[in-house]
């Protein structure tokens, strides 16, 4: 399988990142080679094989019901771009 | 006094506690020593206050006879460890000027036993990369270069920066990551030792994530002694990432200089590629010679669906990335970029903040994780991998306690030489590698001789989950025949 431009553009949007439109052919490119070098998986037998969903078997540990972290709002926002408070300040969302 | 920056870590934990020698006096002649290797870049913040302050510290724990097993020795840290007060980027630009308010388990507990703090070290973006040439910071100089060149050469990556800094002696040693090969593949570009121990072993809390099901940290060292003496720092069970396997730590530094006779050694057909140099082919055979003459039972093995776990990867670790990666949003912390709306703000900060590479991956990575491609591409993946891991399972069913193969197909190559018309060309870097994440097993790479122009070359050794032991039993056994190369000083 190959990508086309559109395709290029509808993966870069749906991936948040902004493409220019003299990027969309090397990264067209770029794409398409690595989709040719994944496509010899395209030969391998996987019937009746299952997908991998852990490397080490383990049971998924469940951490104690109960509170031991928090009230820390002023770390959370140290490094945010622009703040309010203990808000995250963005573009206004709902019109 | 000998130069204390040639020590190894094992020397120097006996100088410190014979007091031949402070901590502080150690640190400081790293420090130095960091300061007339700035042309290799490798390091990207120093803290030389920080590791003054820790050096006396530990020169005063030491003297009260109550230091860890790490007491006042100076290390480095790659820049994907989030350190607490300490700017952490990944050597990304969108997380501009990080600093942590927390610190990662693993550089914890290596404060924890005693070890000093020398600065951050240089990576590729994310750790996206095997050349140490996607960084923000621009790429690490190799301290070693082609006899009779002064071409400078890359060390490797992603932890190019650990693996120069360790080569160089710029520190007695330093932590690392290995998603693919970023711990071992510089290792035996650099002549230093790299260990990348099994999936679960080392906690990932605190690490800055590429592919979660895939990376592992690890300490990059200048014999194998001191890389089973940083690991057992490094490892243990952390309630903080759920992966992390709650078994007791070994004392890994017992297991070297145990016998390996007897041990069942496999040789896999599978990596003797077409068309790999005579010279790698050459080491192989050595490194297979000195085991046999330690007394292991050399075996042929087969691992067939080797040549699909680079495939598979290049599918799996884009698509962990790309939802790793989704929280750098302008939003949290690091780089903003305006838009006029909000998915403008994040299209332009990820446009601006990510390079060219990390780009790719989250693109792929984005693609094969959607709506039509999914079964197609990343379930197959997962189901190849399932495969691979099987693969090894047969083998060490049958007796095999560790595998034999090179570590990279070739020494290290020049800045901009590679991957510049086709991404592909600089992952093939990783063939040797890869395959040990694929299954969450544990590697070490060895350096076990030079080329025909003077450059480092290395061997892997991949072993049993959660059996690193017999990987230092054998590294060290290389180690022994091989000898210790450092590199001429030129910077």
């Amino acid at each position: 399988m190959s990508v086309d431009a559109a395709t290029v553009r509808r993966i870069a949007h749906l991936a948040r990142i902004a493409v220019s439109e003299d990027d969309v052919p090397h990264l067209q490119g770029e794409l398409n080679a690595m989709l040719a070098f994944v496509e010899q998986l395209s030969e391998v037998d996987v019937a009746g094989v299952e997908p991998m969903t852990s490397v080490t078997p383990m049971q998924m540990k469940k951490r104690a019901d109960l509170v031991n972290d928090g009230e820390i709002a002023d770390d959370i926002v140290a490094n945010a771009p622009a703040t309010e408070g203990h808000f995250f300040l963005v573009p206004k969302v709902v019109e | 006094m000998t130069d204390l920056t040639s020590l190894t870590l094992a020397e120097a934990r006996k100088g410190l506690a014979a007091k031949t020698f402070t901590s502080l006096e150690l640190t400081d002649a790293h420090l130095s020593a960091i300061e007339a290797a700035r042309a290799l870049n490798a390091f990207i913040l120093e803290t030389p206050d920080q590791a003054r302050a820790m050096a006396r510290e530990a020169d005063i724990k030491i003297g009260k006879g109550d230091g860890g097993p790490l007491a006042g020795i100076p290390l480095g840290i790659k820049d994907l460890f989030a350190t607490r007060g300490v700017r952490t980027t990944a050597c990304s630009k969108i997380l501009g000027n990080f600093v942590p308010t927390y610190e990662s388990t693993v550089t914890s507990q290596l404060w924890r036993d005693g070890a000093v703090m020398l600065g951050k070290l240089n990576n590729d973006e994310f750790a996206m990369g095997s050349s140490n040439e996607t960084s923000c910071f621009g790429p690490v100089g190799n301290p070693w270069r082609r006899e009779g060149s002064n071409t400078t050469l890359v060390p490797g990556g992603s932890s190019g920066g650990s693996a120069s800094a360790v080569a160089a002696l710029l520190c007695m040693g330093a932590t690392a990551t290995d998603t693919g090969g970023s711990i071992r593949q510089p290792a035996a570009f650099t002549a230093t030792v790299g260990i990348k121990p099994t999936y679960g072993r080392c906690s990932r809390w605190g690490i800055v994530a590429f592919a979660s099901s895939l990376d592992q940290a690890g300490p990059i060292a200048r014999s194998v002694r001191d890389a089973a003496m940083l690991l057992r720092s490094m490892a243990g069970h952390d309630p903080k990432d759920t992966t992390s396997v709650d078994i007791a730590v070994p004392d890994y530094e017992a297991a070297i200089g145990k016998s390996v006779k007897g041990m069942r050694i496999g040789i896999p057909k599978e990596y003797r590629l077409d068309g790999m140099p005579a010279e790698i082919e050459k080491l192989w055979e050595a490194g297979a010679a000195w085991l046999r003459s330690a007394g292991a039972e050399l075996v042929e093995v087969s691992l067939p669906h080797t040549k699909y776990a680079l495939p598979a990867y290049y599918i799996v670790a884009p698509a962990e990335a790309s939802s790793n990666l989704a929280r750098y949003d302008g939003v949290r912390y690091g780089l903003r970029e305006q838009g006029r709306n909000i998915t403008e703000l994040y299209e332009n900060t990820r446009a601006e903040g990510f390079g060219a590479e990390v780009k790719r991956r989250v693109m792929i990575g984005t693609y094969v994780l959607s709506a039509g491609y999914y079964d197609a591409y990343y379930l197959r993946a997962q189901k190849v991998r399932t495969l691979i891991k099987k693969d090894f399972e047969d083998c060490f069913a049958k007796g095999v306690d560790a595998i034999l193969t090179p570590a990279t197909p070739s020494a290290a190559f020049g800045i901009g030489e590679k991957g510049g018309a086709d991404p592909v060309e600089m992952y093939l870097n990783d063939i040797f590698t890869v395959t040990v994440n694929m299954a969450g097993l544990p590697g070490i790479a060895v350096p076990a001789g030079k080329d025909a122009q003077g450059l480092p070359l290395g061997l892997q050794l991949i072993g049993r989950p959660f059996d690193e032991e017999t990987l230092f039993s054998l590294g060290e056994v290389i180690e022994q025949a091989a000898g210790r190369f450092t590199p001429e000083r030129w910077w």
